[in-house]
């Protein structure tokens, strides 16, 4: 099949990206000190540096939340059971036999199905529940210094606790997923389409072509190299 | 389109750090500027007492002064005889007991154990005169000593033993005429000698807080705002403001920093929030016994050792008695750290004659109500003293001992050093039932921590509670407190998913390159 190069990630997707991979970094990075794991800005300076940058991943969210429903973009993330086990088996077997993809990567489906689920999980779980968590754990104190005695929060255990374990699994997720970066079509290729938005794909059909223009999707800029 | 989403987040984002950044600076709370302002204006009194003819013929005796006194003050003496520092008892609600009458007069506290019988010295620190075991100066109006607290020549003293009189050679013409506002050294000759000597009993009021520094106490300091006790422990009618827990068990007419400093007072929200569950003391009071050691033991059961048939005593390595041969003896420390506990503002106590239900663990004898659930309790810093006092082991109750007595051979035991006879007759003279058997058990005072408050750039640290080692809250296991705390399954677990996730793409990696490896080869 013929290849040509698109446009697969938009400036803001980006810029989303990596202002989350930076913010996650530094937010598990601080709060782990929190947390009493180590040492590093000192307990007082990492409470506050944490809740300036969750303050930015808020707004970074919201505005990404915006971005994902102004173009549609959501629907990338609807998980899907189809291919799934050619996904796993090219992951566990395929891979080390040079075997080819299993899921076609196209501006209209970026994803394979692990993605999908994976990023999904994190969209509709552990991202709602850290920041809720985050939250609760910043303003938990309200009720009971305004004498809102029926809202009042007894203990932070389970708010922290919680927030601890969805750190945990996130740290989990950005551990595989920066070794993950690596099985694209080359070692460095998911990275560098990161990076400056374009990629080598296999070209589209005529008629997700003509969807994905319509859509401002697909900016082919080299055809049939 | 893109490109102004794109801007917009960026605006946003460095709006944030921005706004974060700012709200760093430091500046100085109008409150505190407020409170600096009025606590600088110097109190002027309004009369001027050496003018006042009734001042200037000759005193005999103390009482004549209080006669005086009165003479002009002529209702002054009613407010006095309601105070506890008159009564030394006050009407008092412990939890599960009811309505108590609580004060010197039946307490039993775990340095000289107990007024009774022993009043003819422990009134040294009466505000009054004639003090006896019968009681009957309570009744009269003349033997207050309005002196004690208002003499502001610093040249009145009580004599020692002698039921509250003042010492001989006093000029009371020179006194009387230069009364005025308590100070200092009025309220200290009495509180920061209690239990027998300098900084004994509270380890954060002694004879450096006559005239401390402000690294000592940063209110009272001399070289910074000078405050005197009477500032804070504002009085109406001889009522005084604030009390001790060693001797009230209720929340009323409490002093608090608050009182002053709001409970907001820091430019920091995030340490606003610790005012809900953390009083101001335990962070702005890092040590106490800043400059003299404190007393925190007393073992009495080492009482009574002679040497060639007398009595003797041995120091510390800071001149501290470590040995009394008629109380026992001592620990002594220094720049201590408080111990922390939940507290309500309610307390219990032992009094006099109260059976002691379980002998084989420490008697705690005004135990501090509050955990961190109730809702109300602050976490507050306290010094404990312990100590090691005489009880009845077949009563099961607490022992006041005869300890003064003027003469040999009257059962005392600071005379005649004798266990038995100090019990029998001490028993008798309160009323209460003596077996004739004497054992030691451990004893438990909790003395809240309030003053040598510290500047604010010696407060305690964050890190110093908000750490897994050695925090200085390990003792409060009642919450969760982050930094300290953790969920033991939530960390093992996470822990292992993040070393099984490194393992997992490492031998991944791994066999991956090495199948390249062996592929480049094979196509060689």
């Amino acid at each position: 099949m013929s290849k040509s190069i698109y446009k697969v990630y938009r400036a803001f997707e980006r810029f989303w990206h990596w202002m989350q991979a930076l913010l996650i970094f530094f937010l598990a990075f601080s709060g782990f000190e929190i947390h009493g794991a180590y040492s590093f800005f000192g307990f007082k300076d990492a409470v506050k540096y944490h809740s300036i940058a969750a303050y930015m991943f808020l707004i970074l969210i919201i505005f990404a939340i915006f971005w994902h429903f102004a173009t549609g973009e959501w629907k990338q993330y609807i998980p899907t059971f189809e291919n799934i086990k050619a996904q796993l088996n090219y992951y566990i077997f395929g891979i080390f036999k040079n075997s080819p993809h299993p899921t076609k990567k196209t501006v209209l489906s970026k994803l394979n199905p692990l993605q999908k689920i994976t990023y999904f999980g994190l969209k509709i779980m552990v991202i709602p529940v850290i920041v809720s968590s985050g939250l609760f754990y910043m303003f938990y104190r309200y009720p009971t210094s305004h004498g809102i005695q029926a809202m009042n929060i007894k203990s932070l255990e389970l708010i922290a606790v919680v927030h601890t374990l969805s750190a945990f699994l996130l740290v989990a997720f950005i551990i595989v997923h920066l070794y993950l970066i690596t099985t694209g079509e080359t070692v460095t290729s998911n990275l560098k389409a990161m990076l400056t938005g374009y990629e080598e794909l296999d070209n589209l059909t005529e008629e997700a072509n003509s969807a994905a223009r319509t859509l401002d999707l697909s900016t082919t800029i080299e055809e049939n190299r | 389109m893109k490109k102004i989403v794109v801007i917009i987040a960026f605006i946003s984002l460095t709006l944030v750090i921005i706004l974060g950044i700012l709200s760093q600076r430091e500046y100085e709370p109008t409150t505190l500027m407020k409170l600096k302002e009025k606590y600088s204006k110097k109190h002027s009194s309004s009369v001027d007492h050496s003018q006042f003819a009734i001042l200037q013929k000759d005193f005999s005796a103390p009482q004549q002064v209080t006669i005086a006194c009165i003479s002009c003050h002529n209702l002054r003496h009613k407010e006095v005889m309601e105070s506890n520092h008159w009564n030394w008892e006050k009407e008092d609600y412990i939890q599960g007991r009811g309505i108590v009458y609580l004060g010197k007069k039946n307490a039993i506290n775990n340095f000289c154990i107990g007024t009774q019988g022993n009043e003819k010295s422990c009134a040294k620190c009466h505000i009054g005169f004639g003090m006896d075991s019968k009681g009957k100066i309570f009744t009269d109006s003349t033997n207050i000593d309005c002196l004690v607290c208002h003499d502001n020549t610093e040249t009145y003293v009580k004599a020692q033993e002698k039921g509250g009189a003042p010492v001989s050679t006093l000029d009371f013409n020179k006194i009387a005429q230069g009364v005025g506002k308590p100070k200092r050294t009025n309220c200290g000759v009495c509180h920061f000698y209690g239990g027998g000597g300098n900084n004994v009993k509270h380890g954060d009021l002694e004879m450096s807080m006559f005239e401390p520094t402000k690294e000592t106490d940063i209110h009272m300091g001399t070289d910074g705002m000078n405050l005197q006790c009477v500032d804070c422990h504002t009085t109406e009618k001889h009522n005084i403001s604030g009390k001790l827990y060693s001797l009230a068990s209720t929340g009323n007419n409490r002093n608090t920093c608050e009182q002053c400093h709001t409970n907001t007072p820091h430019d920091d929200d995030m340490l606003n929030k610790h005012t809900i569950k953390v009083a101001c003391e335990s962070c702005h009071i890092p040590v106490y016994a800043k400059v003299k050691a404190t007393k925190m033991s007393w073992d009495w059961s080492t009482a009574g050792k002679l040497k060639n048939g007398e009595p003797y005593i041995e120091e510390d390595s800071m001149g501290n008695h470590a040995y009394m041969s008629i109380k026992g003896s001592f620990v002594w420390k220094k720049n201590v750290k408080p111990d922390y506990i939940w507290f309500n503002g309610t307390a219990s106590h032992y009094l006099e004659g109260d059976k002691i239900s379980d002998t084989t663990i420490p008697l705690v004898l005004n135990q501090l109500n509050g955990s961190y659930s109730d809702g109300e309790s602050k976490i507050i810093p306290v010094k404990i003293h312990e100590s090691k006092q005489p009880y009845d082991p077949i009563n099961r109750i607490l022992i006041q001992p005869k300890l003064f007595a003027e003469n040999k051979g009257e059962g005392a035991f600071w005379k005649d050093f004798n266990w038995q006879k100090a019990a029998e007759i001490g028993m008798k003279d309160a009323n209460l039932p003596f077996s004739g058997k004497i054992s030691f058990i451990k004893t438990k005072m909790y003395w809240p921590v309030n003053h040598m408050v510290s500047s604010k750039e010696l407060t305690v640290k964050c890190k110093e509670c908000h750490t897994r080692k050695d925090s200085r809250l390990s003792g409060l296991n009642d919450f969760y407190m982050p930094g300290r705390d953790y969920s033991i399954p939530v960390e093992k677990s996470g822990l292992w998913l993040i070393v099984l996730s490194i393992i997992g793409v490492l031998t991944h990696g791994s066999v991956r390159i090495f199948n390249s490896i062996k592929k480049k080869r094979g196509n060689k």
